[in-house]
């Protein structure tokens, strides 16, 4: 139970930190966020300056053009990236921490050969095309049809939280290619090209006003037999995979933006001005905004266990769920402070003058996602219940 | 990096485990809870015996501290472990258990004192010093009803002036402020240890309990309060052996940040175990029999102690603003 870094971690760090230093300041600003051409390019030129230095696929193992860097390396690397303010993984998120994983273990050699190189170099954008209008926590009951015709699979139906759809070039796709087996052993792992024909992308305006999420109507596109990935009906396996990969890293950089704003806030609660005072002078507010630093620094702990369990075992247990439910629920009352600090001012999405209101008042927005996307909290519950407490499983419930 | 128990750490804490449960057994709680003598020396002097007052003076840290008192805390063993933890290298015979140390802690005009009639010494954080009490100097009124039934408290009569002048010095300066966050550090343990336990007691309670037809764990009402009851302990959890690397390696984190973190959010935690367990054992919950009300009286007894959760939390809203 040791929290220091080793000689060589902090060796991995030093030339990390150099580098950084080196090559930020040619990165240039953050396009504006509704410029997906200029986005693309921005997260693309990102991905190649990581590549060229060997830092694509941080996590990812050497045979197959990764780092093969420890978890502990990736806490590293997110730490450093974060404290420099360089670039996040931005579009190629579902590409080097989704697809590419389960690319990596299940697809065969040529499909291998045909997509990695392009997700680490930052040439290919994936997109996820899993979730849809009717299945959502119960991902299985998926009903996007795939029926072969000859060397084709041919795809119809509608897929929704399609991130950056309409700028990828590739979706990783859970198609139902039988109706009549058990929800989980009917479905299929295909790579879909996203210039086939059929594909409707529609943006999805979120409650932030942004269009990151798309809808996806597919109407008789043709995918190759060949971009399957794993066995006919044996998706749900290979889709699962990527779970495999997770080390604990997920939410570092999340989290210390989180510290950050904790910070920020305790900044903003000095400035504004209430009942001939600042907001500083209420005990209760600063208390409230004491036991928020308190709980991040305990999550931050957290973190930093279940990357060690990962280093220990390959996997992370029960603490990637048990961080996600804390952390989230975390999020949620964080934004509802900030926005209580903000009073009348919270009633704007951008800054006011020298006010952050657009920081606080948007994050205080995007903690709303977190507690749905990626498992909502109520089914991180049943799992942390079933799982790791063994109470009685729910009827339907077969995930587990 | 590996912030993960080794098999030493393991093997110590399954050790204290079972040498708690043997030793102190629910039985055993539930009888000297009726009397008014709760602390049986024989039993401190095997706690003495195991190193729970000395193991960092045997070549432990803080770190496995926290593993030793997080036991404690889940067994609900009753006495000042802290204090007299604290007082190991300061008071002779407080390290192998023949001398009883408890807290002096004044707050708010009103100075409860924990046991204050079954042991030898008093411990005072009084600013940067650490003083040195004879109960036997003390005026003391015990209270009728003490809430936590294995906590006896008297009320001191005595100002503080007084008793500052019956007592010595027993450490000042830097000593005192690091024995204070340990202090602060293994209470959280406790905390931790008692939220698991209440924890645990509902999990297993809401596995056999039955109600329409179905064991109560399987409503996911029911569920749901179990995930949150294990997540607060786990989160505290890590909290607090976080604080005990920060104490042991100073470099690694600010140790009074760590400490009061860990206090806060051990201290939520069990308060929030304490009362959830309650309810999830419904109306069992709330009659003398079931131990799930003994978990949320000692977390109210441990919030109070070395600071409260408020306390902690303000002290970290000062950091947060400090250059």
């Amino acid at each position: 139970m040791d929290l220091r870094y080793t000689d060589e971690e902090e060796q991995f760090r030093t030339e990390l930190r150099a580098w950084l230093e080196s090559v930020l300041p040619d990165v240039g600003p953050t396009p504006d966020r509704s410029d997906w051409p200029a986005r693309r390019a921005y997260d693309s030129r990102w991905q190649r300056t990581l590549h060229d230095a060997g830092y694509a696929g941080i996590n990812w193992p050497r045979d197959y053009g990764g780092r093969g860097a420890s978890p502990t390396e990736h806490l590293i690397f997110l730490e450093e990236t974060e404290r420099a303010r360089a670039p996040y993984v931005g579009m190629n998120f579902v590409g080097l921490l989704h697809a590419g994983p389960t690319l990596v273990v299940e697809a065969t050699p040529e499909q291998k050969e045909h997509h990695l190189p392009g997700i680490l170099r930052g040439d290919h954008i994936w997109c996820q095309g899993f979730s849809e209008p009717s299945a959502g926590s119960d991902l299985a009951s998926l009903r996007c049809r795939a029926v072969r015709d000859g060397d084709d699979y041919v795809v119809s139906g509608q897929k929704i939280w399609t991130s950056f759809a309409h700028v990828a070039d590739y979706c990783e796709m859970l198609v139902r290619t039988d109706t009549d087996a058990p929800k989980h052993r009917g479905i299929t792992w295909l790579i879909m090209p996203m210039d086939a024909p059929g594909i409707d992308v529609r943006p999805l305006r979120t409650m932030e006003g942004s269009t990151e999420f798309c809808e996806m109507y597919l109407d008789e596109v043709r995918i190759p037999v060949s971009n399957r990935v794993g066995n006919e009906n044996d998706g749900w396996r290979v889709a699962m995979v990527t779970l495999s990969f997770e080390r604990g890293t997920a939410f570092v950089s999340e989290m210390l933006d989180s510290m950050e704003l904790c910070r920020e806030l305790a900044e903003l609660a000095r400035k504004v001005t209430r009942r001939g005072g600042t907001a500083w002078d209420d005990l209760g507010l600063r208390r409230e905004l004491g036991m928020l630093a308190a709980e991040l620094d305990a999550l931050w702990a957290l973190t930093r266990r279940n990357i060690s369990e990962a280093t220990r075992t390959g996997l992370v247990g029960a603490g990637g769920n048990v961080f996600k439910l804390a952390y989230t629920d975390l999020r949620h009352r964080m934004g509802d402070l900030a926005l209580r600090l903000l009073d009348r001012a919270s009633l704007s999405l951008d800054d006011i003058g020298e006010l952050p209101t657009g920081r606080h008042v948007q994050g205080r927005i995007h903690a709303l996602s977190m507690s749905i996307a990626a498992g909502t909290s109520q089914v991180q519950k049943n799992i942390v219940a079933e799982r790791l407490l063994g109470q009685p499983k729910e009827r339907g419930w077969t995930s587990g | 990096m590996d912030f993960w128990v080794t098999d030493d750490q393991v093997a110590l804490a399954e050790g204290m485990r079972a040498f708690v449960a043997g030793r102190f057994p629910a039985e055993w709680l539930h009888s000297v809870e009726e009397t008014d003598a709760v602390l049986d020396r024989t039993k401190w002097r095997e706690l003495g015996d195991m190193g729970v007052f000395s193991l960092r003076s045997d070549g432990m840290g803080a770190r496995e501290a926290t593993l030793v008192y997080e036991e404690l805390g889940r067994g609900l063993v009753p006495g000042p472990l802290v204090a007299t933890h604290l007082a190991a290298e300061l008071i002779d015979g407080a390290a192998d258990g023949t001398r009883i140390v408890s807290m002096f802690e004044p707050s708010g005009g009103v100075t409860m004192i924990e046991h204050a009639t079954e042991v030898d010494d008093l411990l005072w954080f009084d600013g940067h010093d650490l003083r040195r009490i004879d109960p036997a100097s003390l005026t003391l009124d015990p209270v009728g009803r003490p809430l936590d039934p294995l906590g006896p408290v008297l009320i001191c009569l005595d100002g503080l002036d007084q008793v500052r002048s019956n007592s010595a010095v027993i450490a000042t300066g830097t000593p005192v402020r690091e024995l204070s966050e340990l202090g602060v550090l293994l209470t959280a343990a406790l905390q931790v240890g008692v939220a698991a336990a209440a924890t645990d007691l509902a999990n297993e309670y809401a596995k056999g309990r039955e109600q329409f037809g179905r064991p109560i764990g399987s409503f996911q009402a029911v569920k749901h309060m179990l995930a949150e009851m294990f997540v607060h302990a786990d989160v505290a959890r890590a909290a607090v052996r976080a604080g005990g690397c920060a104490l042991d390696d100073a470099s690694d984190a600010e140790p009074a940040r760590a400490v009061s973190g860990a206090k806060a959010v051990a201290g939520h935690a069990a308060l929030f175990c304490g009362k959830t367990g309650i309810q999830i054992h419904g109306g069992m919950g709330f009659t003398w029999e079931v131990d799930a009300q003994r978990y949320w009286k000692r977390a109210v007894a441990l919030d109070v102690s070395f600071g409260s959760t408020d306390d902690h939390s303000l002290a970290i809203a000062d950091m947060l603003i400090r250059p």
